[in-house]
Order: structure tokens, then C-alpha cells, then sequence
């Protein structure tokens, strides 16, 4: 067989060098993105390094905070993210069973989808007013930490709902229909066949609902957290849902960072680092789950 | 198929043992224990560095109490005892009249008890390279009132400050309802007059000196305990060329330092056994040695 | 591009075989079927229920002051004097200048890098570069805006003195730049899924042509993706306009109409942020507050549909 010579004309270098060029211009752009991410977190990392240690996180915070470790800011994060999983989650999920499998395709539909959209971008500050106005004042629930959770539940639900809705649809509509042949009804069908094969979507909702939650600061500033509070114990019962307002640790760090006096200059830069640390393994821990599922799927 | 679905349920099962222990965890966690008293504090942000310091050292005098202190503002512990959410609250200014009769309607027959616990001076505040040394109220009152007339260095006769972009001066201020901000508005600028448009507002008192400290054009205002490497305070005279007077403890308690202002923890009427028992502790000695230790200025003696 | 499942009823089950399976069901289970699927309709419309929600607590706390407003005063007049003791004035003209020249400022930025990242994403990278590179990005939309905020007012506000030698460092251009890196997640997200949605067909066709890798963008992706773009810079815009924390902390917070790029500014979302702590309930600037959140909730709306009708436009198509 002969073999094809290309003989390299002007015209071919010079595409070829505008390939080179192309892809270099677009990749500076990505770059300009990605590289920030790096520097930024390891000159925090770096900054905070001396602050650092396992005391640190497990004593709770002394004299505003300036001195001590962070924990109870912790286990106030970590008591706002249940509770606002708990309430965000099935009224996610369903809500996506609902658009997915139910909503006939009409005007009315495309409301809810709307809905969901603008619930998304809706300020986080207006979820807080909002929080403020319904939760604390108008449901009497006051500053507390039950709040400041069903606040962020509301806000985050769009991410439970848009994940969720991803995985359903991706299930094929085949399985539905053999499902629907043996006699089985639309709810066991979605209950046996539909959720179980798309629970690497719910998951990762899930996932990224307890990310956002962690990191957000404006809503929960006016719904019940507050900036210091003393609490007894290093257990994980530090708090009264109900009743208590709690530390987070999103506010420990703006108010280390704006306010405290005579804090140690490391001191701002490791509460980043275990925000930044407890936000970054949690999205990484749901692409892990996403790629591991996927790989599993086999359709 | 079938496989299929008997190794769904078995996940099914498990996500809602997960989600149920979720719930347990969130739901259940109630801080019961030793019987401890709890007091609210709420109030003033000028004060909250110094009733945090005071709470924390008050637990080791008497561990069956526990303060709880919330900062907000002076309004917002005002607020919260006239609606009986706080047993004492911080305020770095006396109750308003407005603020009074809302809580005689409140309480009837009762008045809100005020007990002066230690002073607050306001430093005025440049970068450490800054060459100025003093200036006058006259002059702050220029600088920060709306039709004021001073808005460059040159104007107060500063020049060559080291490191300085142009000749601008940065007013840094406070948001608009800080104590420190009202206190500050109505000993520079006066009542009828309004502060100018276009300062820097920060959100809290370290905030400013942070910035001063890495803004050489700027200027602002403090609590004196605030004073970092990075910033000198000037010595505040009342009228330019007059005598000039640097913020200490002396100058306030003799008065001759004209930004300081006494800071207040007020209850609804007589206070409770435990109550008066800490705040007699809190203008003791160890209290308010405290005081000196945190950069207010403590009572005279 | 999703197929609704809805649309194609599965072939009725034979009726005998439907009677035989009812009888086995109790009665019970019936009922609580009925009983989820009732609670499934009530949660598709939460969304709905929310959303209205929203809007009627934020209005219900502003509206008293609805009958003292002057709405030309407030959208347009500058002078902010919200605990004036004598005249109190609350008019919100510098805050909207001051978002709007943040949020464009912050497109201008993040909107040729945003999109230039999607393209590269798209149309350069593949296997594992591509996922990579979305990963990272995922992460880049994940890091939290009061650590944003926290950047913004210790590390660049010096770097930014020292730079374009300007008398302050926390202002418009370092806010705008936070903004920029926030939103541009969202763009690439977005405007990947656009470009993806553009037929192979049509690259084949100008490679066949003999069109280098610019052309082909310039002539032929952008154009047939354009529509989606716009959406991912709507979207962008929106998240630019709502976020609190990072422009509470990075742009100065300073009341004026900015005359540079490096002069401190004030959004709308930090002033509620950072006044509302302090303003007692019920008062006329607790009121205000809560105007300017419906104001803010109005704007995203429009910009959020905007987006939104777009890209259903395209899904149509």
C-alpha cells in the first residue's frame, strides 16, 4: 500500500500554528481560573499552619475566641447541617420524583421549574431575611439554631432537586416499563426500580447540599448564630436545637477575621483552613461517589 | 432484574438507618447535665471583648453560673431586655427616651438599673508611618461631617506621608448604627449635622484599624484598646493649636481627653442573688483589672 | 435534551393480571400509596409554596414603610442617612450604582474567562484533562464567599495598594475580582453544556472546509452556541448580584457613586448584612432593609427568567 506523503505547505503550518495558538489562548483562560484555586488555598494553608493541631480543633474557643481551639463552632456547623439535611433532603428528593415522574409536561410544570430556578437564585441574604421573617418572628421560633437550619434547607433544596431530577431522568424509561408490565404501580416501581438506580444522584445532591450548608454565612448571621457563646463540655451535645442560638464555623471566621481583638494573625487563616478543608473533602467526596457509581452503571 | 432490586432494599434500608441516626443526632442533642444558671448578656459590640473576658474569668469564681455573651450593638441589648430575652445588657450609651418608655410600658412599676462599669476612649487613628502627631476636633469635624471642608492630607498640612498614593485622604468609619459610631457622630460632627457620604464603613472596630494599618492615606476611629503596631494614635486637641492630649487612662478619668464615654450594664429593675453577686464582682478589683487588661479604662479607684 | 418520562405511558398491564396484583395488595398499602403520592404532589410544589414565601415574609416586614416611601427618592436620591437623628433619608441610588458597577465590572472579567474556559473544556480537552479540569472547577464554585471575603480583605487589598498604587485596597476592582472567580464556575458549567448541545455536524462541516481552530470557534461554535452563553452569563450575573459576605468584606463598603474602578463601593446585599444586626424590629430602617431585599429578590427574578426562557428556547429548538 502507498503511503500518503503530506507535504507540509505554507498553509498547513499555518493552521497548524494557529492550533497551537488556539489552544494556548483558551488554556491561559482555564488556567487563570484553576491557578488561583491552588495559590489561594495554600497560602492559607501555609498561613494557618501554626495554628494548627489537634487541640485545636477540639477545645472549644476561650475568651471571644481568641484564644482555644474551635469546636464547638464545629459541632455548631455540624448540628445546622443535620437538621437542615434532614428537612431538605426528602422534600428534595420527592420534589424531583414529582417533576420527574409525575408533572405532566404543561404550563403549569413549567412554574414549578421556574420556581426551582429562582429558588436557586434568590440572594442568600433574602433567604435570610426571609428566615428572619417567617422562622423568627412570624413562627416564633426566635434566633436558634432551628432557624437558622430550616433556613438554609429552603435555600439549598434547588441543589437536592436539580441532582436528584439529573439521576431519575437518566434512569432508562424501559426499566419503568418492564416494571409497569409485571403490575407493579407507579409508586413501587419509583420505590424499587427508579430510586435504588439513581441513588448515586440523590448522593451526590446530598453531598453538595452539606458542602453549601457548611460554607454559608448571610443567612444563618441573621437567623441564629451568634458570634460568641460559651458553652460547657467538649461532647457533641453542646446545644438545644430548639432553643439555643449556636456558633458556626462560616461566622467564627468572619468574626475572627473582622472583629476580635488581639487574635493571633494565624488564627483567622486556620479556621479557613478547616472551613475550606471540611468544604473541599465533602465536594470531593461527592465526585468520588459519582465517579465510583457511574463506573458501576450498567447501562 | 430481581437481583437488582434485593440489593437496592438492602442500600434502601441503609440510607434511612443513616438518615434516621441524622436525626437522632440532630434532634436529640439537649445540653441537660448539672443544673448551671444561665445568664444572658447581650449588647454593645464595643463591649463584647471586655463581657467575654469577664464571663470567662467569672466561670473559674463560680462555676454553677454561666454567662452567655452575644454582641449586636447597644440597641440590640436595649431590645432584648425590654422583651426579657437578656438578664443584663451591655450599652456604651445611656437608655434613650424612647427606649425608656418602652420599657416602662413593658415593666410597669420597674426601671432598668444601671450600673457604670469602666470607660471607653475612642483613639483617632493613622498608619505608623504617618507623620501627623495631633489634631483638633475642629478639624475631625471638617473631615467627617457632609458639608465638612477638609478631603486631602494637604489640606490638614500633611505631605510626604511614606507610601501614600495621591493626596486623598480615606475616612474610615463604622457602620451606621455601631455605638461607637453614634457616639463618635455626635462628639465630632454634632447632632444636626450628618456624617459625610463616602467614608468606609467596616463592620467592626478591629476591622478599622486593619485597615488603617494597611492604607497609608487613611485616617479613623477606635476603642483604645484597639492600637496595633501597624497604627499610632494622635494626641486630640479641641481647638487647632490648643493643647493636645494623648488617649491614656489618666486622661480619661480626669476628663481632659475629650472622646471618652462611660460604658453601662443595665438589668430590669433589682437584679437577682447571682446576678448582683457578678456584677458586684465585675466592678470589684479582679473585675476591673479586666478592664485594664482588655484596653478599656477601668473605674477610678 | 431530557426525555420526560411522562410523555410515554407504559402500555396497559393486562387486566387481569392488574386485578390479581390488587387483590394481593391489602388495603392498607393502597392507602399509603395514596397517602406518598399525595405527600410527593405536596413537595413538587414546595418549590412554588417557597418561592411565594419568600416573597410575602420579606414584604410582610418592609410594607408598613411602603406608605412613607417616596419610590423616586429611594431608587434614585444617594443620600443614605438611615439613623440621622434629625432628618433621616433612605435613598438607595449609590447602592444600586455601587452593585451594578461591581456585578459589570465582575463580567467584564469573568465573562471572556468564563466562556473562553468553557470553550477549552469543550472543544481542547479530553479524557482526562476534561475531567480533571471540571473537577477542579466544581471545587473552585465550592470554596465558601466569607473565605472569599477573607481573601479579598487580607491578601489582595495590599497586593492591589501596592499594584496600581492607589490610596485603598478593599474597593470596586478587588470585590469585582472576587465576584469574577466566583461566578465563572457557573459560566463554565453552563456554557460547556451549550457548547456540547452544538451538533458535531457542524464542526465536521468547517474542519471539511479546511477552517483552522479559530475559525471554526469564531465563525461557527459561537454562533450556533450563543444563546446558551448569554444564559451562562445571565446566571452568572444573578449569582454575582446576590452574593453578601465577599463584597461586605472586599469593596469598602463606602456610600458614593464611584468616579474609578479603584474607589470603595457599597452593594445592596451587604448593607442589609451589615446593618440589619443592629436596627431594632419594627423600626422605619428595619423597614427599608426589607425593601431593599424585595428590590433585590425582583432583580434576580428578572435576570434568573431572563435566563432561564433563553434556555428553554434553546431546548425547544
Amino acid at each position: 500500500m502507498a503511503q500518503a506523503h503530506f507535504t507540509e505547505t505554507p498553509f498547513v503550518r499555518k493552521k497548524q500554528r494557529a492550533e497551537v495558538i488556539a489552544k494556548c489562548f483558551f488554556g491561559g483562560m482555564a488556567a487563570a481560573m484553576v491557578i488561583p484555586l491552588l495559590l489561594i488555598v495554600g497560602y492559607i494553608v501555609v498561613q494557618g499552619a501554626p495554628s494548627l493541631s489537634w487541640e485545636f480543633l477540639t477545645t472549644n474557643p476561650r475568651l471571644g475566641g481568641i484564644r482555644g481551639g474551635i469546636w464547638s463552632a464545629l459541632v455548631g456547623t455540624l448540628y445546622i447541617v443535620a437538621i437542615s439535611l434532614c428537612v431538605s433532603a426528602p422534600i428534595g428528593v420527592l420534589s424531583a420524583v414529582y417533576l420527574n415522574e409525575y408533572a405532566k409536561d404543561n404550563w403549569f410544570t413549567r412554574i414549578v421549574n421556574l420556581a426551582v430556578v429562582n429558588l436557586a437564585g434568590v440572594p442568600s441574604i433574602v433567604h435570610g431575611l426571609f428566615g428572619l421573617g417567617a422562622f423568627v418572628y412570624a413562627a416564633g421560633m426566635g434566633k436558634s439554631i432551628l432557624s437558622a437550619s430550616l433556613t438554609l434547607a429552603i435555600m439549598t433544596l434547588p441543589v437536592i432537586i436539580a441532582s436528584t431530577k439529573e439521576a431519575l431522568s437518566a434512569v432508562p424509561v424501559s426499566f419503568r416499563e418492564a416494571c409497569w408490565n409485571v403490575g407493579a404501580s407507579r409508586w413501587q416501581t419509583i420505590r424499587h426500580i427508579v430510586l435504588p438506580n439513581s441513588i448515586s444522584g440523590i448522593l451526590t445532591g446530598v453531598i453538595l447540599q452539606v458542602s453549601r450548608t457548611a460554607g454559608e454565612t448571610a443567612p444563618i448571621m441573621l437567623t441564629g448564630v451568634a458570634t460568641f457563646k460559651m458553652v460547657q463540655g467538649t461532647g457533641l451535645f453542646l446545644y438545644n436545637p430548639v432553643e439555643d442560638q449556636c456558633m458556626a464555623l462560616s461566622m467564627h471566621l468572619y468574626y475572627i477575621a473582622t472583629q476580635a481583638n488581639n487574635a493571633a494573625p494565624s488564627l483567622p487563616y486556620a479556621i479557613a483552613t478547616v472551613l475550606l478543608g471540611v468544604v473541599l473533602v465533602v465536594n470531593a467526596t461527592a465526585i468520588g461517589v459519582r465517579a465510583y457509581l457511574r463506573s458501576r452503571k450498567k447501562w | 432484574m430481581i437481583r437488582k432490586m434485593h440489593l437496592s432494599k438492602g442500600t434502601g434500608a441503609g440510607a434511612l438507618l443513616a438518615a434516621g441516626s441524622l436525626l437522632l443526632t440532630g434532634c436529640g442533642g439537649k445540653n441537660d447535665g448539672e443544673n448551671k444558671q444561665a445568664v444572658a448578656n447581650i449588647g454593645s459590640d464595643t463591649m463584647v471583648n471586655l463581657a467575654i473576658a469577664w464571663a470567662d474569668a467569672y466561670s473559674k469564681v463560680d462555676p454553677t453560673v454561666s454567662v452567655e455573651v452575644n454582641g449586636g450593638g447597644s440597641g440590640q441589648g436595649v431590645a432584648a431586655l425590654i422583651n426579657d430575652s437578656c438578664e443584663i445588657a451591655n450599652c456604651s450609651r445611656q437608655f434613650e427616651e424612647k427606649e425608656l418608655a418602652d420599657f416602662t410600658a413593658k415593666h410597669p412599676g420597674k426601671e432598668p438599673k444601671e450600673l457604670m462599669v469602666g470607660y471607653d476612649a475612642l483613639s483617632v487613628f493613622v498608619h505608623k508611618d504617618n507623620p501627623m502627631t495631633e489634631i483638633s476636633i475642629e478639624e475631625l469635624q471638617q473631615m467627617y461631617s457632609n458639608n465638612g471642608k477638609i478631603a486631602k492630607w494637604s489640606d490638614l498640612g500633611v505631605s510626604n506621608i511614606p507610601g501614600a498614593k495621591g493626596d486623598e485622604i480615606i475616612l474610615v468609619s463604622r457602620q451606621n448604627n455601631s455605638g461607637t459610631y453614634h457616639y463618635f457622630r455626635e462628639a465630632i460632627v454634632g447632632k444636626s449635622n450628618e456624617m459625610r457620604l463616602g467614608t468606609v464603613d467596616m463592620n467592626g472596630s478591629k476591622d478599622v484599624v486593619d485597615l488603617i494599618s494597611k492604607t497609608p492615606n487613611a485616617i479613623g476611629y477606635s476603642g483604645m484598646g484597639y492600637a496595633t503596631p501597624g497604627v499610632k494614635h494622635l494626641k486630640v486637641s479641641m481647638k487647632k493649636g490648643g493643647s493636645a492630649v494623648e488617649p491614656t487612662i489618666a486622661t480619661t478619668l480626669d476628663k481632659t481627653y475629650p472622646i471618652a464615654r462611660p460604658m453601662f450594664m443595665y438589668t430590669a429593675g433589682e437584679p437577682s442573688p447571682t446576678i448582683k453577686k457578678y456584677l458586684d464582682w465585675i466592678i470589684s478589683d479582679a473585675g476591673q483589672k479586666i478592664v485594664a487588661e482588655t484596653g478599656y479604662v477601668p473605674l477610678p479607684k | 435534551m431530557q426525555t420526560s418520562v411522562t410523555n410515554q405511558r407504559s402500555p396497559a398491564p393486562g387486566r387481569a393480571a392488574a386485578t390479581r396484583m390488587k387483590q394481593r395488595r391489602g388495603r392498607l398499602a393502597m392507602l399509603g400509596e395514596r397517602a406518598i403520592e399525595a405527600l410527593i404532589h405536596l413537595c413538587g410544589y414546595s418549590a412554588i409554596i417557597f418561592v411565594f414565601g419568600i416573597f410575602f415574609f420579606v414584604f410582610r416586614e418592609g410594607a408598613p414603610f411602603l406608605a412613607k416611601l417616596k419610590p423616586g427618592e429611594f431608587l434614585f436620591s444617594i443620600d443614605w442617612f438611615p439613623t440621622s437623628q434629625t432628618n433621616a433619608k433612605y435613598g438607595v441610588g449609590a447602592l444600586i450604582v455601587g452593585t451594578l458597577s461591581v456585578t459589570g465590572l465582575a463580567m467584564v472579567i469573568a465573562v471572556p474567562f468564563g466562556l473562553g474556559a468553557a470553550v477549552f473544556v469543550s472543544e481542547f480537552c479530553t479524557g482526562k484533562t476534561k475531567e480533571t479540569l471540571k473537577v477542579v472547577i466544581e471545587l473552585l464554585a465550592a470554596i465558601p464567599s466569607v473565605v472569599w471575603g477573607f481573601i479579598g480583605l487580607t491578601v489582595m487589598a495590599p497586593i492591589i495598594i501596592k499594584t496600581f498604587h492607589v490610596p485603598i485596597g478593599v474597593n470596586m476592582f478587588n470585590g469585582a475580582l472576587l465576584l469574577a472567580l466566583m461566578s465563572v464556575p457557573i459560566m463554565v458549567s453552563i456554557g460547556e453544556d451549550a457548547l456540547k448541545a452544538v451538533p458535531d455536524s457542524f464542526r465536521e462541516a468547517g474542519i471539511a472546509m479546511g477552517a483552522t481552530r479559530w475559525q471554526l470557534i469564531w465563525r461557527v461554535l459561537l454562533p450556533a452556541a450563543k444563546n446558551g452563553l448569554l444564559a451562562a452569563a445571565l446566571l452568572g450575573v444573578a449569582r454575582a448580584i446576590g452574593e453578601t459576605m465577599a463584597v461586605l468584606m472586599a469593596t469598602g463598603h463606602s456610600v458614593r457613586i464611584p468616579h474609578s474602578i479603584f474607589d470603595p463601593v457599597r452593594t445592596l446585599t451587604a448593607t442589609i448584612a451589615a446593618e440589619l444586626g443592629e436596627t431594632s424590629k419594627g423600626s422605619d430602617h428595619y423597614q427599608v432593609l426589607f425593601l431593599i431585599g424585595i428590590l433585590l429578590f425582583s432583580i434576580t427574578f428578572v435576570v434568573n427568567l431572563t435566563a432561564d426562557l433563553i434556555v428553554k428556547g434553546i431546548k425547544q429548538k
